[in-house]
């Protein structure tokens, strides 16, 4: 069933094809829209989990092989040589391979945990929106794009290179603009769509030259090969810097691009403009996530390089607290939740840059499904506040909503890390390896940094619930919120008194997905059990997370891609580096220690590696539950506490209110003076170029005029002049001729008469 | 009384001396003789045209001029008569027209003259110069 993976893009592409050209010519009705969009993506969901299963389990299993389609793949760039300039060679010199880029897809294990993301939780959110874009007029240009988008994303971690991972990348970038700006007519919209799109751009610019130089230095984009040589490299260690960080660093500034870790993160809260499905899907589960799937495809790469580690898991952890402080002041559910997006994902960064890339994507997983639980419920709350986002306008919602209440609770329960909900398992072991881990030094800073973030994200998430859920009804009487997500939402509700709306539950359609998505993050994080709960191993063989994953994680200690444990079920499988470098796999085994390690120092008080993680369990349950309380106390018991607070602490109230001013900071510097260049140049161009053009057509015209002159006074009076002059001096001897005397003429004549007859006896004699 | 019979012969013919030849010469004489006295008349008449006042001098000069070249023609004819040419009469019937011609031409002259005479006042064509610069 593996072999037809090449479906799994094809259909969404196929039903956006047809709801996008077909969709308005004909008129669908929105019952054929949403069958055909949701049809697409479930097809392609039963397609991707047989083709895992059979993958990964069934009678012809691949695992750990990768495997690549040869059905339906071609040759797409036949790129001809192409010379080895940045890479090693055995001979020394630069070596040339044949760079023929193909448009084929690959199977391994980390393509099929995002391919199942992608569609199952895309599922989920299809059905949603068939709810929540109910009566809107652009119904099949919703459908269209988000088919379009589901397209590129799964061309992005389906591809087989990185060229593909680049298409889809653009692909999914193009997307979030067209669905950001889905209500174009709004200005905020527009502008936001824009904006998310150019700071995108910025992040591509590093990922393409990265890419330029993977194909410089390994001679082909294709995954095996790239990451098979690129094994073969030495380890720059840290402090040092070479061809593997450069890599590395156009590689991080992309994820962080498209990923919104700082600096670039300034363009996901404004990306919330779009409508809630769209924020759930795109913003949460998937396209921010696609920079999660390119560290950890490349995590050769960036374990070669200790220097890019640490700055992935800085950059990582300073995102995660740095957003959770913005997400405490904000009042818009869905910035709340975009910040908490932000943040989260600094988690996983974090998790990849202390070198547990399999837990990264974990998280990235059970993120998938707490988080897009949450977009969808905030949509529903929207959808039944008839477009209210305000939270300080809502309030005790669990009487009207107790479908998307009970749910939502799940989703809070799993954002906050408590035990044995799905966010727990994940957040716990980013917290235990960023404080174990020997891949980079600060670990226990990383730690640190994480930890307060998670309390933070425990403390505005309880926030987030108690305002929305909780408390005293804040809406009776009020007019509508600003943010309206729906023109059409006002059409179907008719004559409704819109100045005192009770909320109502969303229809079936809406809060199904909501169940099915709350019991994945209930359950979901089962498959990645810590071991401090299982005796030391990972249980569960293929089923479980790290197992089934480890197979593509480069392992810097024994220099290859083989677990330290053996698996039960298959023999070991070794991915050999290339053979000319295995000299250099004799080089250093045990692990490098990195100065102070917080877990190492606990353990050797404990002598128990699993009491040290039962310690930093409890630690983490301990700040959850402090966040927790203090949510309650600030918003359930006391509510003026908050006021009271954000006054006494004012700069700080305002600096997280503000988003510490990145967006201004950004707009006095490069907005403003880009704008600027512009201006200058443009003025550069009509006045010294044109000025140019001008002049010298006006030098033309002078040059004209002045040997206009010259020829009128300078050379025709000459010629005047010495006509004048000729005829003055010749006339009074040429007038002497005219005697009026006839004997005179008659003298003439004979003359002449005389010189003939001369002449001719002359000439005769 | 020879030296005067002889002087004709000296004019027209320088041949032997003898009486016979001079009577010869009278008889017959050069050709040559005749078409010196006929421009000898012709360059007095052109004389008289190009320096005379008096303009119906002038017309006499033109006459002058005329029966030179009549001279001429019938000198011609008598010599082709002599010696045998054609047509040896044509000189004479030319002269014939010249005469005519000369005639007419002097009438009408001379009803220029009178019309000039009429309006200046003057026959001396130096004071005709109406054409001057």
């Amino acid at each position: 069933m593996f072999r037809y993976i090449w479906l799994v893009p094809l259909l969404p592409l196929a039903g956006a094809a047809i709801n996008g050209i077909l969709g308005r010519w004909f008129r669908f009705p929105e019952k054929l829209v949403a069958g055909i969009a949701v049809g697409t993506i479930a097809l392609a969901f039963l397609i991707s989990l047989t083709a895992v299963y059979s993958y990964g389990f069934g009678s012809e299993q691949q695992w750990p092989k990768p495997y690549v389609t040869t059905q339906a793949a071609f040759t797409w760039i036949p790129g001809g040589a192409v010379s080895q300039t940045l890479g090693y060679s055995e001979q020394g010199s630069p070596t040339a391979s044949l760079l023929n880029i193909e448009w084929s897809y690959q199977l391994d294990p980390l393509s099929a945990v995002f391919m199942l993301i992608v569609t199952g939780v895309g599922l989920c959110i299809f059905v949603f929106a068939t709810g929540y874009m109910h009566g809107d007029p652009g119904f099949y240009r919703f459908f269209a794009y988000m088919g379009l988008f589901m397209f590129s994303m799964l061309v992005l971690v389906m591809g087989s290179n990185f060229v593909m991972m680049f298409v889809g990348w653009e692909g999914v970038g193009l997307c979030s603009y067209l669905l950001i700006g889905y209500y174009f007519n709004k200005d905020e919209a527009a502008n936001a769509s824009r904006k998310a799109f150019i700071t995108n751009r910025v992040g591509d610019f590093g990922f393409i030259l990265a890419i330029f130089g993977i194909i410089a230095t390994f001679g082909t984009a294709q995954y095996t090969d790239v990451i098979s040589k690129a094994a073969g490299y030495p380890v720059e260690i840290l402090g040092t810097w070479g061809l593997m960080s450069w890599i590395a660093l156009g590689l991080m500034i992309g994820a962080c691009g498209k990923s919104a870790q700082f600096p670039l993160h300034v363009w996901l809260p404004d990306a919330m403009a779009g409508p809630t499905p769209v924020s759930a899907l795109i913003h949460a589960a998937t396209m921010v996530t696609a920079g999660l799937y390119m560290l950890t495809r490349t995590n050769v790469i960036f374990q070669h390089s200790q220097t890019m580690m640490l700055v992935v898991a800085l950059v990582g952890a300073f995102t995660a607290i740095f957003a959770a402080t913005i997400g405490i002041t904000q009042n818009d559910i869905k910035k709340v939740l975009a910040y908490s997006t932000v943040s989260q994902l600094g988690f996983m960064f974090l998790a990849c840059g202390a070198g547990a890339f399999i837990i990264g994507i974990f998280h990235v997983m059970t993120h998938a499904f707490f988080k897009a639980l949450m977009f969808l419920g905030a949509g529903s709350v929207i959808h039944g506040m008839h477009h209210e986002q305000d939270m300080r306008k809502m309030g005790n919602l669990r009487k009207y909503m107790p479908y998307t209440y009970w749910t939502f609770l799940a989703g809070w329960l799993a954002i906050c890390g408590i035990i044995p909900f799905s966010g727990f398992w994940s957040k716990d072991e980013i917290l235990w390896n960023a404080a174990s881990t020997t891949q980079i030094p600060l670990g226990w800073l990383v730690w640190l940094v994480g930890t307060i973030a998670a309390t933070c994200t425990a403390f505005y998430m309880t926030r987030l619930v108690a305002m929305t859920f909780w408390g005293k009804e804040r809406f009776a009487g009020h007019e509508h919120g600003k943010k309206h997500e729906g023109h059409a939402q006002k059409k179907e509700h008719g004559t409704h008194d819109h100045h005192a709306p009770t909320p109502h539950e969303s229809p079936k359609s809406m809060w199904v997905p909501l169940v099915v998505l709350a019991i994945l993050a209930t359950v979901g994080g089962f498959v990645g059990i810590s071991t401090a709960f299982t005796g030391g191993k990972h249980v569960g063989g293929r089923m479980n997370i790290v197992n089934w994953m480890e197979p593509i994680i480069w392992n810097p200690a024994t220099k290859s891609f083989h677990t330290s444990e053996p698996l039960s079920a298959t023999a070991e499988v070794k991915i050999e580096a290339t053979p000319h470098t295995s000299e250099l796999s004799a080089e250093t085994v045990e692990p490098e220690s990195h100065g102070f390690n917080l877990a190492h120092s606990i353990e050797e008080r404990l002598h128990s590696e699993t009491a040290t993680e039962w310690v930093f369990i409890v630690i983490s349950l301990v700040v959850a539950g402090i966040g927790i309380g203090l949510g309650l106390l600030f918003y359930v018991k006391s509510p003026a506490l908050a006021d009271v607070w954000a006054t006494r602490l004012r700069p700080l109230y305002l600096a997280s209110y503000n988003k510490y001013w990145i967006d201004e900071f950004y707009g006095l510097t490069i907005t403003r003076r880009t704008m600027d260049l512009a201006r200058g140049v443009f003025t550069f161009d009509s006045e010294v170029v044109d000025g140019v053009v001008n002049g010298s057509a006006w030098t033309t015209r002078l040059m004209s005029k002045i040997t206009g002159f010259t020829d009128k006074y300078f050379v025709d009076g000459l010629v005047n002049a010495i006509a004048n002059f000729v005829v003055r001096l010749m006339s009074p001897i040429v007038r002497a001729a005219q005697t009026g005397f006839t004997q005179n003429y008659a003298l003439v004549m004979v003359i002449g008469l005389l010189a003939a007859v001369a002449f001719y006896l002359i000439k005769v004699f | 009384m020879n030296h005067l019979l002889s002087l004709p012969g000296f004019l027209f013919q320088d041949s032997g001396g003898a009486a016979s030849t001079a009577l010869e010469s009278i008889k017959h004489p050069d050709l040559s003789k005749f078409l010196v006295i006929g421009a000898i008349l012709f360059i007095i008449g052109v004389a008289g045209v190009l320096t005379r006042r008096n303009i119906i001098v002038i017309f006499m000069s033109i006459e002058l001029i005329l029966n030179a070249a009549n001279l001429n023609f019938i000198a011609f004819s008598r010599y082709l008569q002599d010696t045998g040419g054609a047509n040896p009469l044509s000189g004479q019937v030319f002269t014939v027209f010249i005469i005519v011609v000369a005639a007419a031409e002097a009438a009408i002259g001379l009803g220029i003259v009178i019309a000039l005479y009429r309006n200046r006042e003057t026959i001396w064509v130096d004071e005709i110069d109406l054409m001057k610069w």
